[in-house]
């Protein structure tokens, strides 16, 4: 099923928390939501899942309007709230049977499907511990249970990896992945290699609009940067080579890496390259190349130069 | 309905796992017991095979014990994020708050079904009026039906449980005494309504045996009162 968003736009006060955005994720598409806080992508998800209605705007899954068909809209709907709120004293399985038993699972199909969903998330060694008794890590893999439990067309997760260790940080991403492949995937999160790792496209969002929407490669191209190259020289004094590189007509700026050895930064000019003069000049001055690296230009940089404005 | 019976069924586990509901039923039984039976003006003073005493004492327990078994239903939702948990799960705002009235009915059901043992001793000891005794059960049940939509009014408004309490029973408090009061003291049309809004006095007309058409909308009418204004006020957080 495709998400369609038209000019969304909810209002609170005087303020836009989403200010007129349209987007679409197709079925088999991970849309990673990047943005600062409070920049409106839980309240986008908010209205995505019918929780608030939104000011202006619609928004349509599989060619059905939230407005009209709330209520079946949200039976393809598995949706994990951010900070996982959660029944705390109730035992995982019956709090799994609670949610299957709401999204409508006939109740003889219910066993079953706990069993799979429990071994799906990695629950299986707690399941028959409270909800208060687990981790955070567990607790949050209840929360993606109970998304999952009716095998949704599609998933909302806002900030599905908080709380969790870097190892079931990366079992969680691999399911999410998984998952991702036949069902229509929107994620929101703040930690950027996570959008990278798991994301087929990233919408990053800015004080309510979107200022960037594509892949994490073409989000790259699309911000404007000079090239940056790390270079290391030898073969000759530390000043001179600095005061040579210096003098390139192509080099914009130049910057030590570290202090003992030859080794730069180099930026250059915009739509230059610093390579072919900096191989003629240790030519002329008969020094050697050690090591020739471009700085890949992170999507830290990329996200910082859209958000702070 | 099924769903409304899903969260009924969620609301009674709540309670009875969390304990309120034993602690709620044994003050009451303790309470009501101890008055009917043992003290005051209890049934061996009065003299008469009749329930009426244990009926005028559960008037009253069940005005405070109400607000402290529905001040949670919807207020701690709210507090823990839950509520964002059920709405977005196929789930209207009526079937919840159907769900959660039904859930702190049952309990009062239960613990008004324990008092069962009071009929069967009654009616072995003296000639007791079955029909009539029914009806104050069933004048209590719609005395608690009332202060149960009130309570979870209430606690839809906050997400603190001890103000949904407070302002439970001061809302209720006008119901019980103070539009009788009023009543008393005024005359005319207006002493009229007060009598009308006055709930002691369709308890006590159900109470008494007779079962009129009014006393039921008068408090069918406070209950729905209760839960539409609790949907509006969950419904509040599209507006803004």
């Amino acid at each position: 099923m495709d998400i369609i968003i038209q000019n969304l736009t909810k209002r609170y006060g005087s303020q836009n928390a989403v200010d007129d955005i349209s987007f679409e994720v197709k079925t088999g598409e991970i849309v990673g939501f990047l943005g600062p806080n409070g920049a409106g992508k839980t309240t986008t998800m908010k209205i995505i899942t019918n929780f608030i209605a939104a000011t202006k705007g619609d928004v349509s899954i599989g060619g059905k309007s939230m407005k009209e068909d709330a209520e079946e809209l949200k039976k393809h709907i598995g949706y994990l709230p951010e900070n996982n709120p959660i029944y705390e004293d109730v035992p995982i399985m019956d709090y799994l049977k609670f949610v299957a038993e709401l999204q409508g699972i006939p109740k003889e199909k219910i066993p079953a499907r706990i069993k799979e969903i429990i071994k799906k998330v990695g629950l299986n060694d707690e399941k028959h511990k409270k909800i208060f008794e687990l981790s955070k890590g567990y607790k949050q893999r209840v929360g993606l249970a109970q998304a999952l439990i009716h095998d949704p067309d599609i998933l909302i997760l806002d900030e599905p990896t908080t709380g969790l260790d870097p190892n079931q940080i990366i079992e969680i991403r691999k399911l999410i992945r998984e998952l991702g492949k036949e069902k229509t995937v929107i994620l929101s999160t703040h930690i950027l290699p996570e959008v990278e790792a798991i994301a087929d496209r990233i919408l990053i969002i800015n004080k309510g609009k979107i200022v960037a929407n594509g892949t994490a490669e073409m989000l790259r191209n699309k911000a404007k940067s000079n090239e940056v190259i790390k270079v290391s020289i030898e073969g000759g004094d530390t000043n001179e080579v600095f005061n040579a590189l210096k003098k390139l007509a192509s080099v914009a700026t130049v910057d030590f890496a570290s202090r003992d050895n030859n080794s730069f930064h180099l930026e250059s000019k915009p739509d230059m390259s610093t390579k072919h003069d900096i191989f003629n000049l240790c030519v002329e001055q008969k020094w050697f190349i050690s090591e020739l690296t471009p700085v890949e230009q992170k999507l830290e940089d990329i996200f910082r130069e859209l958000t702070l404005n | 309905m099924r769903t409304i019976w899903i969260i009924t069924k969620r609301e009674l586990h709540s309670y009875f796992d969390s304990l309120i509901a034993y602690v709620m039923i044994v003050l009451f039984l303790g309470f009501s017991g101890f008055f009917t039976w043992i003290y005051g003006s209890d049934i061996f003073l009065v003299g008469q095979a009749s329930l009426r005493t244990f009926f005028s004492i559960a008037y009253w327990t069940l005005f405070f014990f109400i607000p402290a078994l529905t001040m949670k239903s919807l207020a701690e939702e709210k507090r823990s994020g839950t509520l964002e948990l059920l709405l977005t799960k196929p789930v209207s705002e009526w079937q919840l708050i159907w769900g959660k009235f039904l859930g702190s009915l049952l309990v009062i059901g239960i613990a008004l079904a324990l008092t069962i043992p009071y009929i069967i001793t009654l009616s072995s000891i003296g000639n007791f009026d079955l029909g009539a005794n029914l009806m104050g059960y069933l004048g209590l049940l719609l005395m608690s039906a009332a202060y149960i939509g009130i309570g979870i009014f209430t606690s839809s408004i906050s997400t603190n449980q001890i103000v949904a309490f407070l302002s439970a029973l001061f809302v209720g408090l006008f119901f019980h005494i103070i539009f009788g009061v009023l009543a008393n003291n005024m005359s005319g049309s207006l002493g009229g309504i007060f009598s009308f809004l006055d709930l002691n006095t369709h308890f006590e007309s159900i109470a008494r045996g007779v079962l009129d058409t009014k006393d039921i909308i008068y408090f069918a009418s406070i209950m729905f009162v209760g839960l539409y204004m609790s949907v509006i006020s969950l419904a509040k957080r599209n507006m803004n």
